[in-house]
């Protein structure tokens, strides 16, 4: 997002924040000032109780000498129990949540986390089992990791699955490594990975951190990937293309299966981010469209809590090419039906790209995912996906009826699949607001704000997807507050300029943020 | 709604966008979908095949630690308003995360005594190879020095990492249970990226930090100056234990589990990363500011956004786009309830349980000290008989007698080898519960191999 203006007015008259309050019911002001927990409390307050020490005292150098020791503890807090409970509840309640309102955040798949996640996955045997647990002391984790590697294997389409990588980044790296080891194994030192110029920032940055070279990729008029572009950078240096389907315009590329061809063609791997996989479960497959490697966001299509940003999951499925490069360890069956993890001895070979992170992987995000699938089956899946595209569609066809589409038309395409892109060229030249200022005035009307300002190649966009969770009354209701903001605007660009005014706090100074950062409390 | 869009039936929609050619055309082959209850049943039933600490008097650490988590934190993490919103972009309605990363980072800087940390990364060897490639960017050098004190998850993360961005790994082996000071200090050169070694080390043992960062800066001083210094540290050690930021570390990265955070069977978790000021603007991950709105009211924000890939896109710091909010927050909540006090009074009763515990288990016959370096709240001993068949025979007694040291590291010289992790719920009573099953499980276990 970009940075806020700093030559606005410092603060909005009391008519205008009047005016304001009365269009638009906002939700409770929590403005206190804000206090840090190490700001509260007093000297010696606490409320850890330590066990005694129930073994022979022992002269404290011969437990640690004196050279390794600390000199001063630590300036953590000093609270008691109450106090950090009034403090953290009071902090929660300056976050906006899934929970209490419309989220329609483009690309994040704000769908709803169903409690029995939570009690499922804080049962003893799931939550306390210590992942170095001897295998026959821990098979209940492993057929649960068994039976999720299968039901991603099959809603991908693609045969082999390791759920080690930590979260969307962590499978693409994985991914970009996977194809790197599968050219070096042909004795290839290919340099280039194509990337379209919609893709998600994660993909670029990833193909860096793999030491290759992003190359970017032209988008055509209908919103896909030029294929004459890449026709022209497909060439035997190319170790893979990164693709996003739908991709992050909301569009399905039509011409998938030629992409494929000609990315085969130059003996070059085709990846699929699945960040917008919530568009497809159970009615397509990325290994039926020729991808060879896909990354899954367990947060995202399986509503894992995603917690304030993390944690996630972000397991990838592959063709049987890319297999032995998997990263360790996998989980394997044996012959006689019980489950192990196969550390690189076994079918995960000495081909491993190796390990990506500690132990197995986010186990606790597999425990919620896995049981979003029991409680889903495959039609469930498949209905999620059909409401979520057509939630996306209504709201759409809803702005348009509307006249919202005027000001803020579709940047691609007629339809769309589980999210849509506007652009608020039109909005920012006819009415004088910008995007962020249409997106603030929303906080003021208790919606989450669409993500602002991506894709890059759309002016001003407006990213909206809004799951298959919401129901029509709450679509309308956002379409309708989108068209009075707009109606709002055109009387008075000022409301929605200096929005928002309802909020814990207002707009606040980011270039000052990072100019001069304060990252720490500062402590006495 | 379909009329409203125009068409005659859901499918229509996807029919007009997706080629048949890729369109599934049949039903996924999964079971059907089943009643919450029934679900719940069956995570039930899979829970019931885990023998978890609970039920199971358990000495096993290697990384990750069956630590108390007091039940605020369940309380605090289940709150819809820090369990369901996502990264925190719209900073206005989302004060709450923001000032409990802000801090978050205050605490770890604390603890690490280094002046910036961020927001938290994914686990603990992954923020090892996150500071592997802050080194790069910042060095542009071609290799890391390693100590084999690191934990092999650690060191094989940082080799898949580090084959990634073109680093060569060079692993330093220990003696007596301690990074050899000297042959570190002469693998350390003018090409070195990065000296990296671990406080506690995996072995258990406490390394002499300043004299490990003393040898990398003295040894590696090019022209353009020194490696950079990297401890994997143990965050409940930081009670007692120097400060990394004391001893000469530049960027201290470790797992953060151990601060209130469940064992989940291996993660989620998280990674804490911290670092001297002259590496703030090339750190990886989400950090969060201090600033004020339009109206001059505090309030914070996630800065320095343009080191991230959303803005940054192929030149990002790292490709990493959140941290570990949730975790990070039981992580800080944790360190308050333990408080300033409370810290340094948990890591002396941790030296104190463990202390005994290695000297007792160490009398036991056929049981050895692996060395006899200070430790912690983790030791290494070395058995006299098969470690495998040892703890079958102590599992049968309900009793975890610790982590098979050469399953984890694949080392021969681990041979024997068993890692004891010992928490404030382990007392003196586990603990000679404990000697009692080791020795005779060593003992049994001798004898049968005489027969």
């Amino acid at each position: 997002m970009s940075a806020i203006e700093q030559d606005r007015p410092a603060a909005a008259g009391e008519q205008e924040l009047a005016r304001a309050v009365r269009v638009g019911a906002g939700p409770p002001l929590q403005r206190e000032a804000a206090t840090t927990i190490f700001q509260k409390g007093a000297p010696g307050r606490r409320a850890f109780q330590c066990p005694q020490v129930d073994v022979p005292a022992v002269e404290a150098e011969q437990l640690l000498p004196a050279r390794f020791r600390r000199a001063e503890a630590p300036r953590l807090a000093e609270v008691s129990e109450p106090e950090i409970v009034r403090h953290y509840v009071g902090l929660s309640k300056r976050n906006f949540d899934l929970d209490s309102g419309f989220y329609p955040l483009g690309s994040c798949t704000m769908k709803h986390n169903p409690r029995l996640h939570e009690r499922a996955a804080a049962l003893p045997g799931h939550a306390r089992l210590h992942p170095l647990q001897d295998p026959e002391d821990a098979q209940g984790a492993l057929e649960l990791m068994w039976k999720l590697q299968g039901a991603l294997a099959e809603i991908s389409g693609l045969p082999h699955v390791s759920l080690q990588p930590s979260a969307g980044s962590h499978g693409e790296l994985a991914g970009v490594l996977l194809a790197r080891a599968y050219h070096e194994d042909r004795g290839q030192a290919r340099r280039k990975v194509l990337t379209p110029d919609t893709a998600h920032g994660t993909n670029p940055a990833t193909v860096t951190m793999a030491g290759l070279e992003a190359v970017k990729l032209e988008t055509n008029a209908d919103g896909g990937v030029d294929i004459e572009d890449l026709r022209a950078k497909a060439d035997e240096d190319v170790a893979c293309l990164m693709l996003t389907n739908p991709n992050t315009l909301g569009l399905f590329d039509p011409n998938i299966e030629q992409i494929a061809e000609i990315v085969h063609a130059v003996g070059a791997i085709l990846y699929y981010d699945g960040a917008n996989l919530n568009a497809v479960m159970g009615l397509s497959r990325p290994g039926d469209m020729g991808f060879d490697i896909v990354h899954f966001n367990l947060h995202k299509s399986f509503t894992q809590p995603h917690g304030g940003g993390g944690p996630g999951s972000g397991p990838i499925a592959v063709s049987e090419r890319i297999a032995p490069y998997l990263p360790t360890p996998l989980v394997a069956r044996a012959e006689d039906g019980s489950f192990e993890l196969d550390h690189g001895r076994g079918a995960a070979g000495s081909k491993s790209i190796g390990r990506l992170r500690g132990f197995n992987g986010n186990y606790g995000c597999f425990v919620r995912a896995y049981a979003y699938i029991c409680s889903l089956g495959a039609d469930g899946l498949r209905d999620a996906s059909e409401t979520a595209v057509l939630n996306a569609n209504y709201l759409l066809a809803r702005l348009r009826e509307l006249g919202v589409a005027e000001h803020l038309p579709l940047a691609y395409g007629e339809l769309c699949m589980h999210e849509f892109v506007l652009s608020g060229g039109p909005m920012k030249r006819a009415l004088q607001i910008k995007t962020l200022d249409l997106a603030k005035r929303l906080l003021d009307f208790g919606f989450h704000p669409p993500t602002v300002y991506f894709p890059l190649l759309v002016e001003e966009a407006l990213m909206v997807e809004p799951t298959e969770t919401e129901t029509r009354e709450t679509l309308d209701s956002f379409a309708e507050t989108l068209a009075a903001i707009l109606r709002e605007a055109a009387e008075d660009p000022a409301i929605a300029q200096n929005a928002p005014y309802s909020t814990p706090v207002r707009r606040l100074d980011e270039v000052g943020a990072a100019k001069r950062p304060v990252i720490r409390q500062a402590l006495g | 709604m379909l009329a409203a869009i125009g068409v005659s039936s859901p499918q229509e929609i996807f029919e007009r966008q997706i080629p048949e050619a890729v369109r599934l055309g049949r039903a996924l082959e999964l079971p059907a979908g089943l009643p919450e209850q029934e679900v719940y049943e069956h995570m039930r039933a899979l829970a019931a095949r885990n023998l978890s600490c609970e039920e199971q008097l358990s000495f096993l650490g290697a990384g990750m630690y069956d630590h108390y988590v007091p039940a605020l934190i369940d309380m605090l993490t289940e709150r819809s308003e820090f369990l369901t919103p996502y990264t925190p972009y719209q900073p206005e309605i989302s004060q709450g995360g923001l000032q409990v990363m802000f801090e978050y980072q205050t605490a770890i800087c604390e603890l690490t005594g280094l002046p910036v940390s961020n927001a938290s990364l994914y686990e603990g060897p992954s923020a090892v190879a996150a500071a592997g490639y802050l080194a790069k960017l910042h060095n542009g050098r071609s290799r890391f020095v390693v100590s084999a004190g690191l934990h092999p998850h650690s060191i094989q993360t940082l080799r898949t990492y580090a084959h990634g961005y073109g680093i060569e790994v060079l692993e330093i082996p220990l003696r007596d249970g301690l990074t050899d000071a000297e042959e570190f200090a002469r693998a350390i050169d003018a090409q070195t990226a990065a000296a990296i070694f671990a406080q506690p080390n995996f072995y258990g043992a406490v390394e002499d930090a300043d004299a490990l960062s003393a040898a990398a800066k003295a040894a590696g001083s090019a022209p353009d100056g020194a490696p950079v210094v990297v401890a994997q540290v143990d965050p409940i050690t930081l009670g007692i234990l120097k400060a990394p930021g004391e001893c000469g570390v530049d960027v201290a990265v470790g797992e953060g589990q151990a601060l209130g955070n469940r064992l989940d069977f291996g993660g989620p978790s998280f990674g804490l990363f911290a670092a001297r000021e002259e590496y703030l603007r090339r750190m990886p991950g989400r950090i969060a500011g201090e600033t004020h709105d339009v109206d001059g009211r505090r309030g914070f924000v996630l800065t320095l956004q343009t080191r991230e890939q959303h803005i940054r896109r192929e030149k990002a710091t790292s490709n990493i786009c959140t941290s570990q909010a949730l975790n990070a927050l039981a992580g800080v909540v944790y360190l308050s309830w333990l408080g300033r006090r409370g810290i340094v009074e948990l890591g002396e009763l941790l030296l104190a349980r463990t202390h005994y515990a290695r000297e007792t288990l160490a009398a036991l016959d056929g049981v050895h000290k692996l060395h006899e370096q200070p430790v912690v709240r983790e030791f290494a001993l070395r058995l006299d008989a098969d470690v495998a068949a040892v703890r079958r025979r102590c599992a049968a007694e309900g009793v975890n007698p610790g982590a098979d040291l050469q399953a984890l590291s694949g080392r021969a010289e681990d041979e024997g080898g068993l890692l004891v992790a010992i928490t404030e719920k382990r007392s003196r009573a586990d603990i000679d519960r404990l000697a009692e099953v080791l020795g005779a499980a060593v003992a049994a276990e001798r004898e049968a191999l005489a027969v």
